[in-house]
């Protein structure tokens, strides 16, 4: 009971952390598929290295996290939503390297035709990732402002979808050039870069189912 | 005796201890906002000194409706009451020990003859009434005042959750003491004409024998929150109120402030003071303050979620309570009389008489009561005993949760890093073992490819030896007999070759899942096609391969396109690479 300041100030301080991580490990991906993308294959190299770094850095805060809340019976009403919904914003990370690191196995072939809209994607995609976290951070801190973040989230994703059929479209319906197994690729790499904002966009529904239940 | 006659007392403070210690602090531990055994000190504590500290006025109330002037009288009422609760707690209807002990008066005033001051009977009921009311008002008051000092501070969720058991833990203890103050009166208010004249010195302050009674009434309840609210916090605390902690918080300082309100003094005679109607000082139901608290904040919230019938069953309480106490105490104050002879009833002339007879025979004897006193030695024994008993309790307690916690957290963090060992070893067995078995592959592929090409160069000798008898025969001067049997030699270890066979034995067994893998794919393969797509998986050429099969290189070309055809392979497409990736 003495230690619960102490407690709730770590606490708070490894999750903004932990939030810090995961807006970091975002932005390395961006900055790595447009690496890719660019041709810069040692940049791309360092950033799937710092990428892999993040996503560990987030899993041991995260354990710490957990393990903080179970222990001290922080915030007990909400604490299995709580670290659910970390467990969510810890997905995007995931993703993210899962895809860089594909890029680097795989090595699709994109055609310049699709670069730029390849490139716009990865930032749209992104962007709604972006949006997520600042949504949860505000979570903590003040709850009004989460619907107006969630907003954005959503808006984000549907224009990711819109941009992810369009490349799709063009990969099979315009470039007759390419082989059937590089379409194939391509989508599935349209298909990944797509999840990120899905993975965004399950953070914000569990934020507005937590927000009613908190608003109770 | 006395000591005695008040254990009824004792029992009705112990079951108030145990069942009401769940309003203050129910939702609080049953939520692991706080520790049960940090929730007991507080509420132990605190209960005893709001008994001791503010206890007397409720208890002048009690004493005006009906003043209970022998000591069985008092035991039989207080038994009465307690069991009427018991009862009705039983048939799990809302029952508040405040109403059973007022009908339980009432019983003794029927019984005795006394009449009831109405006056004093209105203030009460008019108590009880307000007492939800304004539970429900102040609930609302502070839950507004709450939300808003929230939404204006912007406090992260974790602060505020530190904050929020802080700050129930301070409420708690604001509602504890109020419990006491206002509900001593319950347990020991019908013994206060009874209590004989003591004076305990401990040096720094003197007790007389109506705050030592306070006393033991205030740790009578704290026996009863120490002993048994665990149980009633986890169950009846938590179906009571499972609500936020805010909620809690608002509730319970509402809940305290009603207590409060009705049992201090101080705060009457400031209102008194001022112009403003005296608050009657009243024992009132602490769980229909809490009752009318989340009503409040229920009402608040749209009061879709209020159930209705709780009120009915309140106002059931008030009734029926009161009515059904007074009929068992009148009834058990006859069977008391007649039967066990006890004295339940004094003749207040007789009593007045015994006093001022007492007085003019023996002065001196009322006075030095301090010094000779037989009770002094017998009470220090029982309050050090069980200020001991609850210090124990509270020790034992702590000890016991916090050890289990630390427990918890280090079997936690052994068990995470014993699983990720666990999984370490086995992902390293996993990979040793398939470095392993690939070593073994590799080997057996070497060994595979030694025994290909010492076959393949052991038949070029022998067709080179075999192409040069040839030229030999053709000559005149040779005896070609001998040199014919040694070209048939030749043919015949050309096509029968031990190695050989043991070399196709090998190629069987290190290519039995690709043979199953390639029956799986081409179903229709006959057992030379399937060796010749082996030969075809370890890069060899046709021309070695003719040689392994003692074929023309002809024959394989022809079979390796008849493979082809039965593979459904395009023109384009590799059948060595096909076969690699099967």
């Amino acid at each position: 009971m003495i230690k619960i300041f102490k407690t709730s100030k770590d606490v708070i301080v490894n999750i903004d952390e932990y939030f810090d991580t995961i807006e970091l490990g975002i932005l390395n991906f961006k900055e790595g598929v447009n690496n890719y993308l660019d041709g810069n294959t040692a940049d791309f190299e360092n950033n799937l290295k710092i990428i892999d770094k993040l996503e560990e850095k987030a899993d041991a805060i995260i354990r710490k996290i957990e393990n903080d809340f179970y222990v001290y019976s922080l915030l007990p009403n909400y604490a299995s939503e709580i670290l659910n919904l970390l467990e969510k914003v810890d997905d995007i990370i995931d993703q993210t390297k899962n895809t860089l690191s594909q890029f680097d196995v795989e090595s699709p072939f994109i055609p310049e035709e699709i670069k730029t809209d390849f490139s716009r994607l990865v930032n749209i995609s992104v962007k709604t990732a972006e949006n997520a976290i600042p949504a949860a951070r505000v979570f903590f801190t003040d709850t009004n402002l989460v619907k107006d973040k969630i907003q954005k989230v959503v808006f984000y994703e549907r224009e990711t979808e819109k941009l992810a059929n369009k490349i799709k479209r063009r990969t099979f319906k315009e470039m007759d050039q390419l082989k059937l197994s590089e379409k194939t690729h391509l989508r599935y790499f349209t298909l990944h870069i797509e999840e990120i904002a899905d993975a965004a966009k399950v953070v914000a529904k569990m934020l507005s189912s937590l927000l009613i239940k908190i608003k109770m | 005796m006395f000591l005695l006659f008040l254990t009824s007392g004792l029992f009705l403070g112990w079951s108030l201890g145990a069942n009401d210690a769940a309003n203050i602090f129910g939702s609080a531990v049953g939520s692991k906002m706080i520790k049960f055994s940090v929730a007991v000190f507080v509420a132990s504590i605190f209960v005893i000194l709001g008994s001791f500290i503010q206890g007397s006025g409720a208890s002048n109330t009690l004493g005006e409706l009906g003043s209970v002037n022998a000591i069985g009288g008092a035991f039989t009422v207080a038994l009465c009451a307690g069991l009427t609760v018991f009862w009705m707690t039983k048939l799990q209807l809302p029952v508040s020990s405040s109403q059973g002990i007022i009908g339980a008066i009432i019983g003794w005033n029927f019984y005795s003859g006394n009449p009831t001051d109405m006056n004093v009977l209105g203030k009460i009921v008019g108590a009880w009434i307000a007492g939800p009311i304004l539970g429900a008002v102040f609930a609302i008051l502070i839950y507004l005042l709450l939300k808003y000092t929230l939404h204006k501070s912007k406090i992260h969720l974790l602060k505020l959750d530190a904050y929020l058991k802080y700050g129930l833990l301070v409420v708690g203890a604001f509602g504890a003491y109020s419990l006491g103050a206002n509900n001593v009166a319950n347990v020991v208010g019908v013994f206060i004409p009874s209590v004989p004249e003591i004076e305990l010195n401990f040096g720094v302050f003197i007790l007389d024998g109506k705050q030592l009674l306070f006393l033991i009434g205030g740790i009578s309840i704290a026996a009863g929150i120490i002993t048994y609210s665990k149980k009633v916090m986890m169950t009846v605390g938590n179906n009571l109120m499972k609500l936020s902690a805010e909620s809690a918080l608002v509730i319970v300082l509402a809940h305290s402030l009603v207590l409060f309100i009705f049992s201090s003094t101080t705060l009457s005679n400031l209102l008194q003071s001022v112009g403003l109607p005296a608050i009657p000082l009243v024992p009132v139901s602490s769980s229909q303050a809490v009752v009318g608290a989340i009503m409040g904040i229920g009402l608040l919230k749209g009061g879709r979620n209020i159930k209705f019938s709780i009120l009915g069953k309140i106002t059931l309480g008030w009734i029926a309570t009161p009515i059904l106490a007074g009929i068992i105490t009148f009834v058990s104050l006859f069977f008391m009389s007649n039967v066990f002879k006890l004295v339940v009833v004094q003749d207040e002339s007789l009593v007045v008489s015994q006093k001022i007879n007492a007085i003019i025979s023996s002065p001196k004897i009322s006075a030095s009561a301090a010094s000779v006193n037989l009770y002094q030695p017998l009470l220090f024994t029982i309050i050090g005993l069980l200020l001991v008993l609850i210090v124990v309790l509270i020790v034992v307690l702590t000890r016991k949760t916090s050890k289990a916690k630390e427990e918890e957290s280090t079997d936690i963090l052994l068990k995470y890093e014993s699983q990720e060992k666990l999984l370490q070893t086995e992902l390293q067995k996993v990979t040793n073992e398939n470095a392993k078995l690939e070593k073994e592959i590799e080997f057996k592929r070497k060994e595979q490819m030694g025994i290909a090409i010492s076959i393949i160069q052991k038949n070029q000798f022998l067709e080179k030896l075999k192409a040069k008898i040839d030229k030999i025969i053709l000559k005149p001067e040779v005896n070609t007999e001998e040199l014919t049997q040694l070209k048939k030699l030749i043919i015949d270890n050309l096509s029968i070759d031990k190695e050989r066979e043991k070399f196709n034995i090998f190629i069987n067994e290190l290519n039995t899942d690709f043979y199953l893998r390639l029956a799986n794919r081409y179903p229709g393969l006959s057992e030379n096609e399937q060796r010749l797509t082996a030969l075809i998986r370890l890069n060899l050429s046709s021309k070695e391969i003719a040689s392994i099969l003692n074929i023309s290189t002809k024959s394989v070309e022809v079979n390796r396109h008849r493979l082809r055809k039965k593979m459904h392979l395009k023109r384009e497409e590799n059948l060595t690479e096909l076969i690699n990736k099967l």
